[in-house]
C-alpha cells in the first residue's frame, strides 16, 4: 500500500471528529467527576485513550502498526478505587473500539484455580472465554502463585492466561489489581507476566481534603448531607480515622457513613412520637459522627 | 450426496467470518453456544458427541469460534455443528443449528425396503458411511 496516499483515506485526519465520533470524552469527563484525586491514574487513562484514538487516525491513513498490548496492573492500597477505574477503562476501550463489547468480568483466584487435578484449564479457559470482547480483571492477583505449595495450581491458571495475553490479544484485556508490595513480589517471582503487562498504574493514596470531597460525594448519592456541625466532626474524624490500622481509604469512609447513617436513624427514632421533616431525613448530625469509637 | 441438515444447509458452506457473524447473532439473542461432531450423518441421529460443554454466558463470538476451530481441527473429515440454546421460559430448545464442517465424499444414502404382513413394504434408508465401524467412517 502506498503510505503517502492510501486507499480510502485522505491526506488529513481530523482527530477532533475522531474524539466526537468515539465519545470517549464524555466517558473521560464522567472519571474526572465521578472520582477524587486520582491524578496519576486518570493521566495513564488520557494517554492511552490518547494512543487507541491517534493508532484508529494511522489506520484511517492506512498505516498499519498493529494492536497496541493494553494488558494492565492496578496497584495501590485498599479502596483506592482500582475496581471502579477497571469498569471505567472497560468502557473507554470499548468506546475506542479495542474491545468488541466492553464487559467487565471481575474474577478472584477463586474463579481461575480449581480443586483437584485437571480442574484448574477448563476453569480458567471458561473464564477467559467469557471476558472475550471486554475486560478480564483479577482481583488480588498474587494469591494465584502460592510459592510455599509447590503443587499448587495457580500456576496452570498463570500459564494459561499468559498464553491467552499474549495470543488474543484482540480478544480481551487483563487487568490484574492487588496491593502494592504484594503485587511486586508476585511479579518478580512471575517475569513472564510482568513482561506482558505494558501498563502499571499506582493508585495513590487519597489525601484528607480527597476523603472528605468522596465523603460528599457518596452522601450525595445517598442523599443525605451533613449539617455544618457534621462536616465539622468529619473533618476531625478523618485524620484520626487514616491514623488508625486497617484504613481501607474509601471504603473506610463508606463504612463510617453507613455507621453514621445508623446513628442517624436512632437518633430520629428515639423521638418517634414527632414529625420528622424532610430536612431531618436527610442531614447527618456531628454527633453521629462523634460517637464513632476513633474519637474515644 | 450432499446432508442437509439444519440451518443454512441448503446455502454453499458458510465461510469462518459467517459463523462467526451467526454466532455472534445468536449471543445477542441470549443463547448458549455449543459445539457438536458425529460421523453417523442419518437425519435421526440425534446423539452427537459434544464437543466440550455448552457455553453459557458468552458475550463475544471469538470464544466460541476458538472452539468451533479446535473441533474442527481435530474432527477435520467428520460432521461437526453449532447449536444455540435458548433456555427461556416457553423455549427451552434449540433455537439454531447449523453444519460448519463436512467430510470431503458423502456417499448419501441407500433406500432399504422391507416386506411386511401381507405385501406391505416398509422403506427406510440407510447411509453407506455408516456401513463401517464408528470412527472409520470417513476415511
Amino acid at each position: 500500500m502506498n503510505t503517502a496516499a492510501p486507499a480510502g483515506g485522505g491526506e488529513s485526519v481530523d482527530l477532533r471528529s475522531l474524539l466526537a465520533d468515539s465519545h470517549v470524552s464524555e466517558v473521560l469527563d464522567e472519571l474526572d467527576a465521578e472520582l477524587v484525586g486520582l491524578k496519576p491514574v486518570k493521566a495513564r487513562v488520557r494517554e492511552i485513550a490518547a494512543l487507541l484514538l491517534v493508532e484508529r487516525a494511522r489506520k484511517q491513513m492506512g498505516l498499519a502498526g498493529g494492536q497496541p498490548a493494553l494488558h494492565m496492573s492496578f496497584t495501590g492500597n485498599p479502596g483506592t478505587g482500582k475496581t471502579t477505574v477497571a469498569m471505567r477503562m472497560a468502557q473507554i476501550l470499548h468506546r475506542l473500539g479495542y474491545v468488541r463489547k466492553g464487559h467487565l468480568v471481575a474474577v478472584t483466584r477463586d474463579d481461575l484455580v480449581g480443586q483437584y487435578i485437571g480442574h484448574t484449564a477448563p476453569k480458567t479457559k471458561e473464564v477467559l472465554k467469557k471476558a472475550m470482547g471486554g475486560v478480564l480483571f483479577i482481583d488480588e492477583a498474587y494469591y494465584l502463585y502460592r510459592p510455599e505449595n509447590e503443587r499448587d495450581y495457580g500456576q496452570e491458571a498463570i500459564e494459561i492466561l499468559l498464553q491467552v495475553m499474549e495470543n488474543q490479544r484482540d480478544d480481551l484485556v487483563v487487568i490484574l489489581a492487588g496491593y502494592a508490595d504484594r503485587m511486586q513480589t508476585f511479579f518478580s517471582s512471575n517475569p513472564g507476566l510482568s513482561s506482558r503487562i505494558a501498563h502499571h498504574l499506582e493508585f495513590p493514596d487519597y489525601s484528607a481534603a480527597e476523603l472528605e470531597q468522596i465523603a460528599e460525594k457518596m452522601l450525595q448519592r445517598m442523599q443525605y448531607r451533613l449539617s455544618p456541625s457534621g462536616l465539622a466532626a468529619l473533618r476531625e474524624y478523618l485524620p484520626l480515622r487514616m491514623a488508625q490500622p486497617h484504613f481501607a481509604n474509601a471504603r473506610s469512609i463508606r463504612n463510617a457513613l453507613d455507621r453514621a447513617r445508623l446513628r442517624q436513624a436512632n437518633r430520629l427514632f428515639a423521638r418517634k412520637d414527632q414529625a420528622l421533616t424532610r430536612e431531618e431525613l436527610m442531614t447527618i448530625e456531628g454527633e453521629d459522627l462523634r460517637a464513632s469509637r476513633v474519637f474515644s | 450426496m450432499r446432508i442437509t441438515q439444519g440451518t443454512f444447509s441448503f446455502l454453499p458452506d458458510l465461510t469462518d467470518a459467517e459463523i462467526r457473524a451467526q454466532i455472534q447473532y445468536a449471543l445477542a439473542q441470549g443463547w448458549a453456544i455449543s459445539v457438536e461432531f458425529t460421523d453417523d450423518p442419518h437425519p435421526r441421529n440425534c446423539f452427537w458427541e459434544m464437543w466440550g460443554n455448552p457455553m453459557f454466558d458468552l458475550k463475544d463470538a471469538a470464544a466460541a469460534m476458538q472452539e468451533v476451530l479446535a473441533c474442527r481441527k481435530a474432527h477435520a473429515g467428520i460432521y461437526v455443528r453449532v447449536n444455540a440454546f435458548d433456555a427461556t421460559q416457553g423455549f427451552e430448545t434449540t433455537r439454531l443449528s447449523f453444519i460448519v464442517n463436512r467430510p470431503k465424499n458423502e456417499p448419501g444414502f441407500a433406500l432399504a425396503r422391507q416386506e411386511a404382513d401381507g405385501r406391505n413394504i416398509r422403506y427406510t434408508i440407510e447411509s453407506y458411511a455408516a456401513k463401517a465401524p464408528e470412527g472409520r467412517r470417513y476415511e
